[in-house]
């Protein structure tokens, strides 16, 4: 087991990317705590890791709030007595919408949930992984990389995630703290769902096709690739690895 | 076992890096080819794997050599029947030297093993991958083909060809499901550190520019290797995956 006694905690982890990589987690050996804003989504990714015989809470937090991610990592210790993972999986879509066309509050939004929850979640878990070293792994976007029209908001917050791995990185390895993030292409995940206007959900073919163009392996991302991803970041496996953007994305990137 | 069933060959496996590599793909049961131009070098690496209960053939070959990699390719295809994996991590390294005292041979033969060695493996491999449906291939790039550093411009210039031809050959190759990536190392410690003139004093220099403060080893290297050949990362094609303890930052 790849992470025997370690405690992680990921954020986002209701479903998509986060639950594919809080359940892979518990399978090799984490304790994990999984944290989303849908209450009932959360605790369904902790019956999934129970089932399987992994040790699992849920907590209900938002990832805006400074507060409730203070009460995360609160919870986290309390549960499990540290921390040693902590995954900035949370995010949120823009639909697909050209940068005029939107609203201010749109723009803040988008910002806040993709971009400064990672500041926040950081803040309150630095003076717990301090303690003894730890790994935090931040969800990007190859969008920060490539840009796709009207996804300005959405990839504008993960060029900011990434650069802030790479700042976090250097501020915190001295305290054995390593930082880097993983930037997927397109998935079907309920946030891949989320950024689709109507009128390209109802040609679920066309839209398959119109991304799948773009990917040079020919197929979109999965939430266990990214699981094995952040799987690799978070283990020893990775130590000499700190401030790198993993791309998991097809070959998008290039 | 993350590589069962796979047959990699490795150049530069005699030592280093590729040594370490070679080590951990055996444990994770593949099949190893592993190729040095040091011969006897590749064949104590061999012994190490069998020791161990490991499967491994030794093969001597120069990568800057068309008949010498076509012999590689040959000799492991005689030994296993197939290729999977594809690691060309043989590298040419230098001395620090100012450019404009740097010989002409130097260049070329720099030139030869970190980026024509590269092409040339490819070449012959990629018809055998190709046709059994699929593979891996990984180049060691450095750091310094991003971040270089005084004194060592034709290596950071071939690494960092290597490093293009890495995504180059990774758009390429992805319809013929081949993944190419690369690793970037830092500053690792190997038996060919002392032969670069690298001090204990110089080291200390060195350290002092790798935010985690310290040096690669081979095995970080190694298990960089491991998550790019095994299938944990099949959405993974034409990265250059940093070992550097942020170092590039």
């Amino acid at each position: 087991m790849k992470l025997k006694g370690k405690v992680a905690l990921i954020t986002g982890s209701g479903s998509g990317f986060g639950r594919a990589t809080a359940v892979l987690f518990a399978k090799e050996g984490a304790k994990v705590v999984v944290v989303d804003k849908n209450q009932d989504a959360a605790g369904e990714t902790v019956d999934i890791i129970k089932r399987g015989g992994g040790e699992a809470i849920s907590v209900k937090a938002d990832v805006t709030n400074a507060n409730d991610c203070e009460a995360m990592i609160k919870a986290a210790v309390d549960a499990f007595g540290k921390l040693d993972i902590l995954h900035n999986n949370a995010g949120i879509a823009q639909v697909i919408t050209p940068l005029a066309d939107i609203d201010e509050q749109t723009w803040d939004r988008l910002l806040n949930v993709n971009l400064k929850s990672v500041f926040l979640c950081s803040k309150a878990a630095i003076p717990v992984l301090k303690k003894q070293g730890g790994v935090i792994i931040n969800t990007s976007s190859i969008g920060a990389v490539r840009a796709r029209p009207g996804a300005g908001a959405y990839a504008v917050a993960k060029a900011g995630v990434t650069h802030l791995t790479r700042i976090l990185a250097i501020e915190l390895a001295p305290l054995k703290i390593r930082v880097n993030s993983i930037s997927p292409v397109y998935s079907e995940t309920p946030l891949g769902m989320d950024l689709l206007p109507d009128h390209m959900k109802k040609d679920m073919e066309a839209t398959r096709k119109a991304f799948l163009s773009t990917i040079p392996i020919g197929r979109m991302a999965v939430p266990e690739d990214i699981a094995n991803a952040a799987l690799f970041l978070a283990m020893d496996d990775s130590s000499m690895i700190t401030g790198i953007d993993l791309p998991v994305d097809g070959g998008r990137g290039i | 076992m993350r590589l069962s069933n796979k047959v990699a060959l490795i150049t530069g496996a005699g030592s280093g890096m590729g040594q370490a590599s070679a080590l951990l793909f055996a444990e994770e049961g593949a099949k190893v080819a592993v190729v040095d131009i040091n011969g006897k070098a590749a064949q104590q690496t061999v012994n190490l794997i069998k020791e161990k209960g490991g499967d491994a053939v030794s093969i001597e070959g120069d990568v800057s050599k068309a008949n010498d990699v076509a012999g590689m390719i040959k000799a492991t295809m005689d030994a296993f029947g197939r290729l999977d994996i594809l690691f060309n991590n043989a590298g040419y390294p230098m001395v620090p030297t100012p450019l404009i005292d740097v010989e002409e041979e130097l260049w070329d033969k720099i030139m030869d093993v970190n980026v024509k060695g590269i092409f040339l493996a490819c070449k012959y491999a990629v018809p055998i991958m190709r046709q059994q449906g699929g593979g891996v291939i990984i180049n060691t790039a450095s750091i310094s083909g991003v971040r270089p550093r005084p004194g060592q411009s034709p290596y950071a210039a071939s690494k960092a060809a290597a490093i293009l031809l890495t995504k180059a050959l990774a758009v390429e190759f992805a319809p013929y499901k081949i993944r190419v990536n690369c690793i970037n190392p830092t500053a690792t410690e190997t038996p060919m550190l002392p032969l670069l003139g690298t001090t204990e004093e110089s080291k200390k220099v060195i350290i002092s520019t790798i935010p985690l403060g310290r040096m690669a080893l081979p095995k970080d290297i190694a298990y960089a290797a491991l998550y790019l050949a095994s299938d944990e990362s099949a959405m993974v094609t034409g990265t250059a995956l940093n070992v550097d303890g942020g170092r590039g930052v």
